[in-house]
């Protein structure tokens, strides 16, 4: 991949090279002008819709002020990395003092017990998030791919993926929630249960769209190409290794994409009900707290969470672009 | 005021007697030298990461305070808090061991070991502090109950009985509508607190009768009640689905601020110095790890102690701690106006109440047993447990879930390590857990926990002897 040749960083090129430049100012004024007017008008409507609306909790946040909670975010993680660091210091006093008592006394140095900050808990969102995605993934192609290969399998599967495909992450969770406790019984867990629960609804909210579409694309296949592997007499794994997947991946990706834009969304839900830190704990939190900052901290998290998914799915597209045979399909 | 009265004349005796104990005491040590507090010495904790869960209200300061001034540590505990969601997720997640141990309304230990909603052993070593909370109304429930309040120097006479409410809810009972109210939990203390108070004014706020599996706990009942998680009562009212709630702070000086509702009465005015949250942990949690719930408590002590001290001098800094978005959250004003010694009830109309939170004085650490019975005579009274049960039975239970031993042990080590003197503590070391009579409810009826059946029977309005619905 030559990152010369990245939509954004195309005609910047290009003009420094002096090819086309007229061109090449067009280009630039439709990819970040535009985008700047339709925001600068957003932000002007958001400002006046906000000033009219009176809460309880006072008025309704305006770009303002939801830059000024998300400067003392910034603010409030400094004063906590500060506290970390005192901590791992009376830590280390602590052991130094139990450790000239009694010279073989055992030691540890935990982490640090404090509360995550917003930035910590975008942190933790987006390893939920990947967690249950990327399971998910494992479960669904294989899945896919063999229901997509037989039109039998396919009728067999079809109904059931139609009926959990639109079911709520909300309706998921409890039964989520009961089933891991009783299941997931250790002394030492290694993952937290809240997380566990989280993951596990991200993960079956965002199976289906991967399933179908990666059926969708096995079903693609072209009866030429159907026909050349029978000509070659090529073993079902290699007609699926070197036939199918290459034919299928625009599909599955477009499947992938939509799953993990699911699984986004569902994990803000998953989390703030199952408690597990993150960005969802955060807002329902700052909710809780009912302080005259909630609403602004709140619209910050609304924001970041939009800007993440935005990224999620830009990442999904660029490996899809990678990935895919086909360079000349207009993928968006 | 008999008992005060009582309390009063004895202490001088007690004094002396404390004297001699402390001179005694005192001597022992000086010629034991270093054996004393070996000999007392608490083993190094058997678990020493913790979590901890408690739900956004100004009455988990203890937990804040004893992280925040390093107790915690200072016992070798290395505690995470974690804020929850509703009192429910956080019972179930002390039993199925997500959290070592939480903040906790006093019925919920109890209801857990009874067997009422979720079963299990769950013990309470500590108690969190007394009174805390208050009962809310909206402006317009307040607006129509206003002509019925008895007036004194053009205020409202204080405390305001639920007799002024009567009128209100009668005229929605005329129109057909339910008059609903808010509390947040089925055995949470505001639960018995709205209960005592609609009753005490001649409201029946209705029966459970869990054989039947009615749960709802709005039979018969003039005004229904229903639960709300504390932190979502004043939107809960602005939305006009309940028209009253009783919660604890910040929530009711929440809607003073909001505007939309107006506080009538605290929990202080119904039953002087009522017990109210109590820290619970699983009893094989105890069993497994006493050293480290013994310095649990140790911890805890010391933030209560700090809490109070001089008269609440350390308020303004624990309400700084309390405001941070990852405990209470809300606003300084809001909790400072209950916290610091005042409660403001209408708009304006600020009332000095220097006990509206208290966590060490009146030995507000020691889980008693009579508190623990009164709980469970209120939920007999409203059909939570639904069959007439011995007095000796009440007992049997409360000592199964309050833990005074445990307690003791902690301000035992406490004295020892020379944290506090032992006058400090000199009540609660010898007191056999019962409070004796107490009298101090708004509608007089005294309380002897000792006898809880026949208390039971005392009340007006709400089970009594073998009865079952």
């Amino acid at each position: 991949m030559n990152p010369l040749t990245w939509g954004v960083i195309e005609p910047f090129y290009k003009l420094a090279i002096g090819e086309d430049r007229k061109g090449q100012v067009n280009t630039i004024i439709k990819m970040i002008g535009l985008p700047l007017v339709g925001i600068f008008f957003f932000l002007l409507l958001w400002q006046a819709a906000a000033s009219n609306i009176q809460t309880s909790l006072g008025q309704f946040p305006g770009p303002v002020q939801t830059y000024e909670q998300f400067v003392s975010l910034q603010a409030e993680a400094e004063a906590e990395a500060l506290k970390e660091e005192k901590f791992y210091q009376r830590q280390e006093d602590r052991n130094a003092i139990k450790l000239e008592k009694n010279p073989e006394a055992e030691i540890k140095i935990r982490e640090y017990t404090g509360h995550p900050t917003f930035f910590d808990q975008i942190g933790r969102s987006l390893v939920t998030v990947m967690s249950g995605f990327i399971l998910a993934s494992i479960i669904a192609i294989p899945i896919g791919i063999v229901i997509g290969l037989s039109a039998n399998a396919y009728s067999a599967v079809n109904p059931l993926i139609q009926i959990f495909k639109p079911v709520s992450p909300l309706a998921w969770l409890p039964l989520v929630t009961m089933v891991v406790s009783a299941v997931y019984v250790t002394d030492d867990p290694s993952f937290d249960k809240a997380f566990l629960n989280s993951m596990f609804t991200v993960l079956l909210c965002c199976l289906w769209p991967t399933i179908i579409n990666t059926a969708a694309g096995v079903a693609t296949v072209t009866q030429d190409l159907k026909n050349v592997s029978q000509v070659l007499s090529l073993s079902w794994w290699t007609h699926v290794r070197k036939i199918v997947l290459p034919c299928s991946i625009p599909m599955m990706f477009t499947g992938l994409r939509i799953s993990l834009g699911i699984a986004w969304m569902v994990l803000i839900a998953a989390e703030m009900l199952a408690q597990n830190p993150g960005l969802g704990k955060f807002v329902w939190d700052e909710f809780q707290n009912g302080s005259s900052d909630s609403l602004g901290r709140i619209m910050v998290a609304v924001i970041v969470i939009g800007i993440v998914g935005f990224f999620l799915d830009r990442g999904m597209l660029i490996i899809q672009k990678a990935v895919s045979w086909d360079k000349t399909a207009d993928i968006r | 005021m008999s008992l005060s009265k009582t309390l009063e004349s004895s202490n001088t005796r007690r004094h002396f007697l404390k004297k001699t104990a402390l001179a005694v005491t005192t001597a022992l040590a000086l010629s034991t030298g270093a054996c004393v507090s070996s000999a007392y010495a608490l083993g190094e904790p058997e678990k020493e990461d913790l979590k901890f869960g408690f739900i956004k209200l100004t009455d988990m300061a203890p937990l804040a305070i004893a992280y925040e001034k390093g107790y915690f540590e200072d016992e070798g505990l290395y505690v995470q808090l974690e804020a929850q969601a509703n009192w429910k997720v956080l019972l179930d997640r002390v039993i199925d061991g997500q959290l070592d141990g939480a903040h906790m309304l006093a019925g919920q230990p109890i209801a857990a070991t009874i067997g009422y909603g979720t079963k299990a052993n769950v013990i309470t070593p500590i108690s969190m502090d007394l009174n805390g909370n208050a009962i809310t109304v909206s402006n317009k429930t307040w607006a129509a109950m206003k002509s019925h309040v008895a007036m004194e120097d053009g205020k409202p006479k204080h405390p305001i009985s639920a007799s002024a409410l009567k009128p209100v809810v009668e005229s929605y009972k005329d129109a057909g509508k339910p008059f609903k109210m808010g509390m947040v939990f089925p055995v949470s203390t505001h639960n018995y607190e709205l209960r005592y108070w609609l009753a005490a004014g001649g409201l029946n706020p209705g029966f459970y009768a869990p054989h039947k599996g009615d749960t709802s706990g709005t039979l018969n009942a003039d005004v229904q009640l229903s639960v709300t998680p504390p932190p979502q009562m004043p939107a809960t009212m602005e939305a006009g689905t309940i028209e009253g709630y009783c919660v604890g702070e910040p929530w009711n000086q929440q809607a003073v601020f909001k505007g939309i509702g107006v506080p009538v009465i605290s929990d202080n005015s119904i039953q002087k110095n009522n017990p109210e949250k109590v820290f619970g942990l699983r009893e094989d949690f105890y069993e497994k790890y006493p050293n480290t719930t013994v310095r649990v408590v140790k911890a805890m002590i010391r933030a209560a102690y700090w809490l109070d001290e001089e008269n609440n001098k350390n308020r303004p800094d624990a309400v700084k701690i309390l405001a941070q978005p990852n405990y209470v959250g809300a606003d300084y004003k809001v909790i400072a106006n209950s916290m610091t010694g005042t409660f403001e009830y209408e708009k304006g109309d600020k009332r000095s109440e220097p006990d509206f939170n208290v966590f060490f004085r009146y030995n507000a650490t020691y889980p008693y047993y009579s508190d623990a019975i009164w709980y469970m005579t209120q939920m007999r009274r409203w059909g939570q447990i639904s069959e007439a049960q011995t007095d000796s039975w009440y007992k049997d239970m409360a000592k199964k879930v309050y833990r005074p031993d445990i307690y003791k042990q902690a301000v035992d080590e406490l004295i020892a390590d020379g944290t506090f003197k032992a006058s400090e503590f000199a009540e609660v070391t010898k007191t056999d857990g019962f409070r004796g009579v107490q009298d101090d409810f708004m509608d007089g009826i005294p309380y002897d926990g000792s006898k809880p059946n026949a208390y039971i029977d005392s009340m007006t309005i709400g089970l009594k002897g073998d009865k079952t619905l």
